[in-house]
């Protein structure tokens, strides 16, 4: 049953970008920023990571660069949004294009040239169990990193103090502003976190994936990472399981491929995009349902005067 | 609510893309001006690279006797011809588009706009003003296929498929049969993957591809990827459209080199000196557009000359890859003992050929 543990190996590693870019876009619509330039910020990141480890050979430098890189490009959006009030859609899109064509021209002399792959961490004795043993305990550290991410923002957000001025921002930040909570700090926190994450994504598809950088090989997954965002009702729990539900559709289309299975290709590759779709529907049907998942504030410039 | 606004935004995006997608550079009125479109960045280190490596050895030879301009990561589709009639109507004297997806908008625009030259890569539509140009990739298939069928261990080959188009499907064809001539046991993995281009997703077809028990693997997508991913694993691979050996020193075969240089310095050429026609050139290795990159160490001597004799043969016109018989997937009869496929038949085959598994996209 090799096969059966290595499928769930690709599902977890296709998932993962999807799982750190969303998170971290969670954390920041929650506390009502809007960011919708998660492509651009992991491209950026995805460079970043890429052309560190190419200078230093250190793969924490590599790391750290694309969080970095990530925050940096959300700091950007954070200027123009919340200290200038720009409308954030925009701005999000524009940081996207942004981020693509910056990217390449920074990239140029990166494109050729290849990196080592990934050492996968090995927990003494468990990795050789049967069945899960590769699978649990044989990954990337990244990979637990973005689960533990996921368990870390699900608890401050729904258990900790933190996490309630976050969302009573998100949710009304007039009266967050009211009680004297500074709310253009938080937000600022929260897109940069948001930021760092998706660099972190970014950093994942350059460093562990395919250990090269191509230009725009992020190939839309910050826009996935968006819809998972709202496909996960804003739940991080929820959100994990989007994205490897994701990631197993598309890995899954290529392996029944492979096996024969008569599917239509194009089928397949629509798949995930179909459930997405599905979803969004499922949870926009009425409307008292999405006004109690949706952040009230999301997307809304903050006056403190008014 | 908020989810309609997410979804408007999203196509705001889409619009915006769309507008900003082709940057085209000015003109200088008094000097041809020679354009490419590109469908995928001219760093994918594959097909767009190729031609743009065109672009370069254009402006090398023509110097200042020309300008160029290009577009790159043009979408096949309705966007294209918005890009080519730009480019047509801001004062391009001869553009090239660069993509099978291309055909329907090039010939469109050429409609419009008769004074311009196009050139269309891999199509099968001309005009008076449109021609079309080729290579026979099927003929490097064809000698990676027989290379293949003799080192697999395992008996199994990986492709990863973009687009189920005859330009691909023949690739598949060429391949398996090449393969099967030395190879009895031999057999193919098709994965289909929808894009020309993204590397996250080759790499996981290729993932599945060793999963499965492929130890050998080609590609007809344009990232370095999938080798990228068999150097990694210790399996075997051939690169497509470039050398692809600096993403895979120990796991590269060989690679099917596009050259498209040739071809593109002798239609500028024409340009200048008023004889361009439209036509329509299908080059292959015999031409020097097809070339095969260095041979591994990994292969066998014996190997190497089968494949060296058939890359001769080829280029001499003595070998033709799909000479009968052949039998369709189905078991009818395509082409009788000794009869040679015709160019026609090849640009529109959408047929696998007998023994290959799976069933063909439509």
């Amino acid at each position: 049953m090799d096969l059966v543990s290595n499928i769930l190996i690709s599902i977890m590693i296709a998932a993962t970008p999807l799982v750190l870019a969303a998170t971290g876009e969670l954390v920041a619509e929650r506390a009502g920023v809007l960011n919708l330039g998660v492509e651009g910020m992991m491209v950026i990141g995805a460079l970043a990571a890429f052309a560190a480890l190419i200078k230093t050979d250190s793969l924490v430098v590599a790391v750290l660069a694309a969080t970095g890189a990530g925050a940096s490009m959300a700091a950007l959006f954070g200027l123009i949004t919340l200290n200038l009030r720009a409308n954030q859609v925009a701005a999000g899109l524009a940081l996207t294009m942004f981020g693509l064509g910056l990217s390449a021209l920074w990239g140029q002399g990166y494109s050729g040239l290849s990196a080592p792959p990934f050492p996968r961490l090995e927990f003494a004795g468990l990795a050789d169990l049967p069945w899960i043993g590769k699978l649990l305990f044989h990954q990337d550290a990244l990979l637990y990193l973005s689960l533990a991410l996921v368990a870390a923002v699900a608890f401050v957000l729904e258990r900790t103090r933190l996490g309630l001025i976050l969302r009573a921002i998100g949710e009304n930040h007039h009266a967050a502003h009211a009680i004297g909570h500074p709310v253009i700090a938080y937000r600022y926190g929260a897109t940069l976190f948001g930021g760092a994450l998706a660099g972190l994504g970014g950093a994942y598809l350059s460093l562990v994936q395919t250990p090269l950088w191509a230009e725009r090989m992020t190939a839309g997954r910050g826009w996935i990472a968006l819809a998972l965002v709202v496909f996960a009702a804003w739940r991080p729990w929820r959100l994990l399981g989007g994205a490897y539900l994701f990631g197993a559709v598309t890995i899954l289309q290529l392996h029944s491929q492979a096996l024969g299975i008569k599917i239509d290709a194009q089928v397949l590759s629509m798949l995930p995009y179909l459930v997405t779709v599905v979803v969004l529907v499922i949870i926009s049907r009425d409307k008292m349902r999405v006004k109690l998942t949706a952040p009230a504030c999301l997307g809304k410039p903050f006056h403190a005067a008014a | 609510m908020q989810v309609a606004k997410r979804l408007s935004a999203l196509l705001a995006l889409l619009l915006a893309a769309v507008l900003t997608g082709a940057g085209v550079s000015a003109q200088t009125p008094s000097k041809p001006k020679i354009s490419f479109v590109y469908v995928g960045p001219i760093g994918d280190h594959g097909w767009s690279y190729q031609h743009h490596k065109g672009l370069e050895a254009i402006k090398q030879e023509f110097g200042d006797k020309i300008t160029t301009s290009y577009v790159e990561n043009v979408p096949e589709g309705p966007d294209a011809e918005r890009v080519i009639d730009q480019l047509a109507a801001t004062g391009s004297s001869l553009i090239f588009t660069t993509s099978f997806g291309f055909m329907n908008p090039t010939i469109k625009v050429a409609a419009r706009h008769p004074n311009v030259k196009f050139e269309h890569a891999t199509g099968f539509k001309q005009a008076p003003n449109v021609a079309t140009y080729n290579a026979r990739f099927y003929e490097g298939r064809h000698v990676i296929g027989l290379i293949a069928g003799k080192m697999t261990k395992t008996n199994t080959i990986g492709y990863i498929g973009s687009f189920p188009i005859p330009e691909v499907v023949m690739g598949i064809n060429a391949a398996y049969l090449a393969a099967k001539s030395q190879n009895p046991n031999v057999k193919f993995k098709v994965v289909w993957v929808s894009t020309w281009f993204d590397p996250g997703k080759e790499a996981a077809a290729a993932k599945a591809l060793v999963d499965q028990g492929a130890d050998i693997l080609m590609q007809h997508t344009d990232s370095p990827a999938a080798m990228k991913y068999a150097e990694e694993k210790g399996v075997m691979a051939f690169g497509q459209a470039s050398d692809m050996a600096p993403f895979g020193p120990k796991a590269q075969l060989t690679a099917i080199v596009d050259d498209w240089n040739p071809y593109y310095l002798r239609r500028v050429k024409a340009l200048l000196d008023g004889s361009w026609q439209t036509g329509d050139v299908w080059d292959g290795i015999a031409q020097g557009t097809v070339v095969l990159a260095p041979w591994s160490a990994k292969i066998p001597a014996d190997v190497v000359k089968l494949a060296e004799a058939a890359r001769d043969n080829i280029a001499k016109g003595a070998l033709h890859p799909f000479t009968g018989p052949i039998k369709r997937q189905d078991g009818s009869l395509w082409l009788k003992d000794g009869e040679k496929a015709s160019d026609k038949d090849l640009l529109a085959m959408n047929f696998y050929v007998e023994g290959l598994e799976g069933a063909l996209p439509k």
